[in-house]
């Protein structure tokens, strides 16, 4: 029989997983919001921003309940860990807000250039999301450090496109308000990126007890070259 | 957690050799008590089993365990107070700044003079709040009135006790609140001035307001003592300790800093015991 705190602890994971999930749902509907044109998609996006921000407060609320009776060891770092995760799930979701609406604006104008970048940047953003909440509750860290160092690949592809987006708008200065428009969508994928990085640190402090953010060697691992 | 899958211990009863504790960062501060290869058996029953470690000079070190794990009997041992238990046998060493405690010309009186103690129920004598400390100041030959009152004076301030009975010196101690005869038998182990105060569940008997009295004075005391504590509450433990020793079955299982023990501890018994998983 699980003790009443073990189900109260279930319950947390349970709601954090179902967060999870819709903060990826958002995400992939306003890409695909955008790269279809596909205003009703759009709206939907930003009208389903309230289900996250609900799930925040609830998990919150939860997990303060949680440390008040005092837990300590993986339960400790289990609670915090949520409230962490919870928040970094909530800013994916104002950033799948924010590229809806942005797609929204796009849909006044014509399609400026094919979306190679973006779906990639988006789908990259997605799969570490994924595996970070896979880690989280299969207790794998070993998984979630592998993801942070991918974050670095999508920081590229946002900086491509920002230089590929400027040159459009030296060359062509109509399509600026359009370019400013797709450079606020990129920053926001890459920013999803980052919050997928911070699970995948949250999880490894979880399962390890090891709090690694800010280590320039996990985020950018050396390469050891061969001796010649 | 089902009962089938509630993490099981497999720590025999008995063995030659038992598995090393997980002993991390070790204490910084230089160690004031050495303890090494301690085991201690009640006639038939071993209640310590090989215990290595060593407690810091003006640090709090706090024991935890379940109920007959052996944290009360190690903590007698360091002021030989298991001496007055009949069938008690002790191998193994404990020194106490350098010194073998156990040896035959160690007077445990004397002994007792350096490492005070302080029990679960507060046991003031049936006295005034001065004679109790007094009494004590002239058992170890401290006479004059003067240097008497004036050490009563700065034992009840050590204890913060003095503000609340300073008006009532002469008045039974018997009179006074739990919480207060508790800070009046700290006033008095610290009035002969030891150098290490065991505690023994000091505030288990306490209102949550005297805990918190006696915790926050635990806290200055350790500027000038060295304080082992007893206690079953593991946030106590987490609130006023800088290392912690974890004990099971008369073993110590892990000894750690407090943090470390509390959010993130090696071994898997005490991962299980401080998140209330058994014990």
């Amino acid at each position: 029989m699980a003790t009443h705190f073990e189900q109260e602890l279930d319950e947390l994971k349970q709601k954090l997983l179902t967060m999870a999930g819709h903060a990826e749902t958002a995400v992939q509907r306003a890409v695909k919001a955008l790269v279809d044109r596909d205003e009703k998609l759009a709206r939907r996006v930003k009208e389903d921003d309230t289900v996250l921000d609900r799930l925040e407060i609830e998990i919150d609320d939860l997990a303060i309940n949680l440390l008040a009776k005092a837990p300590l060891a993986t339960d400790l770092r289990f609670i915090t860990v949520a409230m962490k995760i919870s928040h970094d799930l909530e800013r994916v979701g104002d950033e799948a807000t924010t590229i809806s609406r942005r797609a929204l604006e796009l849909n006044e104008e014509p399609q400026l250039k094919p979306y190679v970048d973006i779906p990639r940047m988006a789908q990259l953003g997605l799969e570490m999301l994924q595996e970070a909440m896979e880690s989280f509750v299969q207790h794998t860290p070993e998984g979630a450090r592998t993801i942070i160092p991918r974050d670095k690949e999508v920081d590229n592809l946002n900086r491509q496109l920002h230089r590929e987006l400027a040159s459009f708008m030296v060359e062509t200065p109509n399509t600026i308000t359009r370019c400013l428009h797709l450079m606020v969508i990129s920053k926001s994928l890459e920013r999803i990126a980052d919050h997928a990085t911070n699970i995948a640190e949250e999880v490894v402090y979880l399962w390890e007890g090891n709090d690694i953010r800010h280590d320039p060697q996990i985020k950018h691992p050396i390469r050891v070259l061969p001796k010649t | 957690m089902t009962e089938a899958t509630a993490p099981k211990l497999t720590v025999p009863l008995a063995k030659p050799t038992p598995p090393a504790p997980a002993v991390g960062d070790q204490p910084k501060a230089e160690p004031l008590i050495v303890t090494q290869n301690l085991s201690l058996f009640y006639g038939p029953s071993q209640a310590l089993k090989n215990v290595t470690f060593d407690i810091p000079e003006r640090l709090v070190t706090a024991f935890i365990g379940p109920s007959g794990c052996g944290k009360s009997t190690l903590l007698r041992c360091y002021n030989r107070m298991n001496d007055l238990i009949d069938g008690v046998r002790i191998d193994g060493t404990v020194k106490i700044g350098g010194q073998e405690i156990n040896a035959k010309d160690v007077d445990a009186i004397e002994l007792r003079k350096r490492v005070g103690m302080v029990f679960q129920r507060s046991n003031p004598f049936p006295k005034s709040i001065y004679e109790n400390i007094a009494y004590a100041l002239r058992l170890h030959g401290i006479k004059s009135r003067s240097e008497v009152d004036s050490i009563v004076e700065s034992s009840l301030r050590g204890a913060a006790l003095w503000d609340e009975v300073k008006d009532r010196l002469h008045a039974s101690a018997l009179g006074f609140s739990g919480g207060q005869q508790q800070r009046l038998c700290i006033a008095r182990a610290i009035a002969i001035r030891p150098e290490i105060i065991l505690m023994d569940e000091p505030a288990s008997a306490l209102d949550p307001i005297a805990t918190s009295k006696i915790e926050d004075l635990i806290l200055d005391l350790k500027k000038q003592f060295t304080i082992v504590i007893v206690t079953h509450n593991m946030q106590q433990a987490a609130r006023i300790s800088d290392y912690t020793a974890f004990f099971y079955l008369g073993e110590l299982i892990e000894y750690d800093t407090t943090s470390k023990i509390f959010t993130n501890p090696t071994k898997k018994q005490t991962e299980d015991y401080v998140t209330g998983r058994f014990g």
